[in-house]
């Protein structure tokens, strides 16, 4: 036993007869590849951006593109009405969302497959397919909503949540999925609650993240949203800007910016809010 | 007769008033001739030149665009993600393709017309400082490739964002398990990371097809009816009436819902395959 | 003359933390050496610097007397079973085992007949055309170790193979992978953070500490003649109870109020409180050997655990508390509570260590 101990020891205490060099470290040629792409990348991104605003800055005078655009009471109203519909989308969503999963993960879980396919649906059914199928149920009686604005609205909000229906049921199913229903809504039963107040003093403000993210989606798919807005003929801001795009040279690019800029700041919101969830997949939009 | 299946009904009742009911006024139009009478010749129709024609153009366009953005996007992801930059550049390019996948429609058209149209800067740049007279030579942007172009603006980053995930997924160990064993860096993308990645890769083409497929508002946009799209004609059939034939449009929709449908399914049957490796 | 050896090995990450510092070792070819420690030690990071995953900040690594430390991991030749086994999913049983073969570019027939030879030596024979999904966690971690072994690596190195694992499979397949280690001969480091393995598993143990490390021994050694505190407390379970100097150069202590001699000086002033720390095997009820120390104490609970008896032996004044195992004798009167009692044990088996406990070895168990 000490002959090994010895040993150890003798081996341990020999002094190092290699010099003390750095380590190799070499720069991994993927990063140089990396680099390259990343900047294709910026550029190809960039480029119409840069565009569009050279573009707006050729008016004379150089900024008139610019204040003639945000003087314009209509890109207000257009894109205020754009919101107020998004807004309105949003809480119909909510309303109809929210009670569904719930009540689908609290007593129902063998229908889940099926309110998920419903929810895929609208992918099959592309914007233009949906619209056509609305302007040709709805224009005819019993329901001739297409003849009137409040009628056109009421379509509107409602072919909007078809649309973002895919997104915000996920949202909330993802939210629904973190916090344990089951034993919240029994304290709340055992403690006297009925169904609405379960919902609007306990679930509804556990999934404030999720139904933020979802909101913050469908309010920028709403405001870009052209091809509804459009056929139901309702003044939202992306049909205006159809509009202005055929009668006017540089004003044009000055909203075009500006509708970029809305996008990037409903966005910039959502990653915020959304920050450290993993389930960043398929939010592209209506095109 | 359960009660607890009242909860869903007014989620089942909006979907069917709204999603289901119009598509099926659709589906029976499209079987339909103008005396209401049971046909199917709106199909057989569709195989006239100019609907022909449209699907042919869509079809092709979008795979174009499907196949390049998913490449691209793909390089893009991957250089972000596990390329060795820092991490605010994977953040930057995930928030801005979370922006640029939504930005469509006009705006998207205008700002690639005042980049590469007749007047656009870059054209402009070109002909006087490098001598490249690109409209000269034949280009132009109001043409299916002037419409792939500004298409890759919202599928690359479409392709980014779907495939962000399965990137995130390649776990470190088996690249160094493969190092391990000896493997190059090539024959590791090569026998691993390439395979395990093909379903996600092919699926989210697929998606990307799809959205091509459907898009409507740059197309219009850009060329206002002038590129012959499904989308297009359907658009048409709404506002005027480039088909004098409704029944038809209805034929052309369920043509679309179809293609539709058959991409969703493709698309679940890959990401279920892909799920497979994360076990 | 060594097989493995790494001299002055040492990890700095940038921004000064440093991971492994001046890390020595010589290993015999066919010695199995664990790494002991707890998480953050550094026994990982010294594991995959020697599969060239990390690249040390200084020192080498010697494989057979050759420098592999400016290797790349792929041009090193040894095999590494990791924690979440790895196995690509993509690939059928076999071919995950024949992989490291395929990349050398040894041809078909023999790939087959190495995995057939291998998948028998691991107990999975025929099941080379299953995917590891539809495998258990131990059958994994089983075609990882084949894996690693097919493409006869001079050394073998596992990362807490076993973490991820049940209880019961731990102990199986522990047994199981030191049978064909043996059978192979292959040199091996074997990285784990559970003493018990440690212990049953190696030739020698490298117990780590914040980098260092703290003792190199055979587990007979690193067991009873810990060197450092750290080692003392990290293996095995340790009684500590409070005792005070007497007198220094005569290792006189006060136990709670009883007097007793440490084997020889102790490094800590006269009146100075130290710990005495005491495995709990080597106390017995009853008076002991006539050298042994005596020490008397109150009950203070008795629990009977099946083979083991575990009575708490309470000291007087602040001494605190010692837990005397004994094994169950159903002839033997049981202590009750409250009751009076004496333990001993030999003084050469408790090793005194500073007042906090924590510190330094004032005076060390003696080697026989």
């Amino acid at each position: 036993m000490t002959g090994q101990t010895d040993r150890l020891q003798a081996e341990l205490d020999r002094p190092t007869s290699w010099p003390d060099r750095p380590a190799r470290r070499g720069a991994p040629r993927k990063t140089v590849a990396s680099w390259l792409f990343l900047l294709l990348g910026v550029v190809y991104f960039a480029l119409p951006l840069v565009g569009t605003l050279i573009f707006s800055l050729r008016a004379k005078p150089m900024l008139s593109a610019w204040t003639d655009m945000l003087n314009d009471p209509q890109v207000w109203s257009t894109l205020g009405y754009s919101f107020v519909i998004g807004l309105i989308t949003i809480i119909v969503s909510i309303v109809l969302l929210v009670p569904t999963a719930f009540w689908v993960r609290l007593r129902l879980p063998r229908l889940r497959p099926i309110v998920e396919f419903v929810t895929l649906l609208p992918f099959v059914v592309p914007p233009i397919v949906l619209v056509f199928g609305l302007i040709t149920t709805f224009s005819r009686p019993p329901l001739p909503l297409t003849g009137t604005n409040l009628g056109s609205d009421v379509l509107l909000v409602c072919a909007y949540v078809i649309l973002s229906l895919p997104y915000m049921y996920r949202a909330v199913d993802a939210g629904l999925r973190t916090i344990d229903i089951r034993t919240l809504t029994e304290a709340c039963q055992s403690l006297g609650a009925g169904w609405f107040t379960i919902l609007w003093r306990v679930i509804l403000p556990n999934l404030r993240v999720s139904i933020l993210s979802g909101a913050f989606l469908t309010l920028a798919i709403v405001v870009g949203e052209f091809t509804i807005a459009n056929f139901l003929a309702r003044p939202m801001f992306a049909t205006y800007l159809q509009l202005i795009y055929g009668n006017l040279a540089y004003q044009p690019a000055a909203v075009a910016l500006i509708s970029f800029g809305i996008t990037w700041g409903a966005m910039g919101v959502i990653a915020l809010i959304g920050r450290g969830s993993q389930d960043k997949s398929e939010i592209g939009g209506a095109h | 007769m359960r009660w607890s299946l009242l909860g869903v009904v007014p989620f089942f009742a909006f979907a069917t008033m709204f999603l289901v009911i119009p598509t099926s006024y659709l589906v029976v139009g499209s079987f339909r001739d103008r005396a209401g009478n049971f046909t199917v010749q709106n199909y057989l129709n569709l195989s006239r030149p100019l609907t022909a024609n449209a699907y042919m153009t869509s079809i092709e366009i979008s795979l174009v665009t499907a196949i390049l953005g998913g490449i691209l996007g793909f390089l893009l992801a991957y250089a972000v993600i596990e390329g060795g930059l820092p991490t605010p550049f994977r953040t930057g390019i995930m928030t801005f393709s979370g922006v640029a996948s939504n930005f469509a429609g006009v705006p998207l058209a205008l700002a690639f017309v005042f980049t590469i149209g007749r007047t656009g800067f870059i054209t402009v740049f070109l002909n006087t400082v490098l001598g490249v007279d690109v409209y000269g030579s034949g280009f132009t942007i109001y043409s299916k490739l002037g419409l792939e172009i500004v298409y890759l603006y919202f599928q690359l980053p479409l392709m980014v964002l779907i495939i962000a995930p399965a990137i995130d997924g390649l776990k470190k160990e088996w690249r160094e398990a493969s190092e391990n064993a000896g493997a190059s860096t090539f024959q590791y993308w090569r026998l691993i990371a390439l395979p395990i990645l093909m379903p996600s890769l092919l699926g989210s083409m697929i998606l990307l097809f799809g959205n091509a497929f459907g898009a409507q508002a740059t197309a219009f946009a850009l060329t206002g009816g002038f590129i012959n799209l499904v989308t297009i004609l359907i658009g048409g059939q709404l506002s005027g009436d480039v088909l004098g034939d409704q029944n038809l449009g209805y034929a052309l929709a369920m043509g679309m819902v179809a293609i539709m449908a058959v991409t969703i399914l493709a698309y679940s049957w890959l990401a279920r395959r892909a799920e497979r490796w994360q076990r | 003359m060594s097989y493995l050896t790494l001299t002055g090995v040492k990890k700095q990450f940038p921004g000064g933390f440093v991971a492994v510092a001046d890390f020595n070792l010589a290993m015999e070819k066919g010695e199995f050496v664990s790494f002991l420690g707890p998480s953050g030690c550094g026994k990982t990071t010294t594991l995959r610097m020697i599969a060239g995953f990390d690249q040390p900040t200084t020192g080498r690594v010697l494989i057979d007397g050759t420098d592999i430390t400016d290797r790349p991991p792929n041009r090193r030749n040894v095999g590494m079973v990791f924690q979440a086994y790895a196995l690509f999913p993509n690939m059928t049983v076999a071919a995950n085992i024949g992989f490291g073969l395929k990349v050398r570019g040894a041809d078909k027939a023999s790939i087959a007949r190495r995995t057939t030879e291998l998948l028998e030596l691991i107990g999975l024979p025929g099941k080379g055309n299953r995917y590891p999904w539809q495998m258990s966690g131990g059958q994994q971690q089983r075609v990882a170790l084949a894996r690693a072994l097919a493409f006869e690596p001079q050394v073998l190195l596992l990362d807490e193979p076993l973490s991820a694992l049940d209880a019961k499979i731990r102990v199986s397949l522990r047994a199981e992978i030191r049978a064909i280690q043996r059978k192979l001969g292959i040199t091996t480091v074997y990285v784990t953070h559970d003493q018990e393995e440690a212990l049953s598993l190696s030739d020698r143990i490298v117990v780590m500490s914040e980098g260092r490390i703290e003792q190199i021994g055979t587990p007979f050694e690193i067991y009873n003649f810990p060197r450092t505190p750290f080692v003392a407390r990290f293996v095995g379970t340790l009684n500590v109870l409070s005792a005070r100097v007497i007198d220094a150069t005569t290792g006189r202590l006060d136990v709670g109020g009883q007097e007793m001699r440490a084997t020889g000086a102790v490094g800590a002033a006269a009146g100075s409180a130290v710990s005495l720390a005491l495995r709990p095997e080597i106390l017995a009820m009853g008076d002991g050997e006539p050298d042994h120390v005596r020490l008397r104490g109150t009950v203070d609970e008795v629990t009977f655990l099946g083979a083991v008896v575990r009575i708490r032996v309470r000291l007087p004044g602040d001494a605190g508390v010692a837990s005397v195992d004994t094994f169950n004798n159903p002839h033997l009167a049981v202590p009750a509570r409250d009751s009076a009692v004496t333990f001993s044990f030999p003084a050469e088996a408790c090793l005194v260590l500073d007042g906090a406990g924590r510190d330094a070895v004032v005076a060390a168990a003696t080697a026989i």
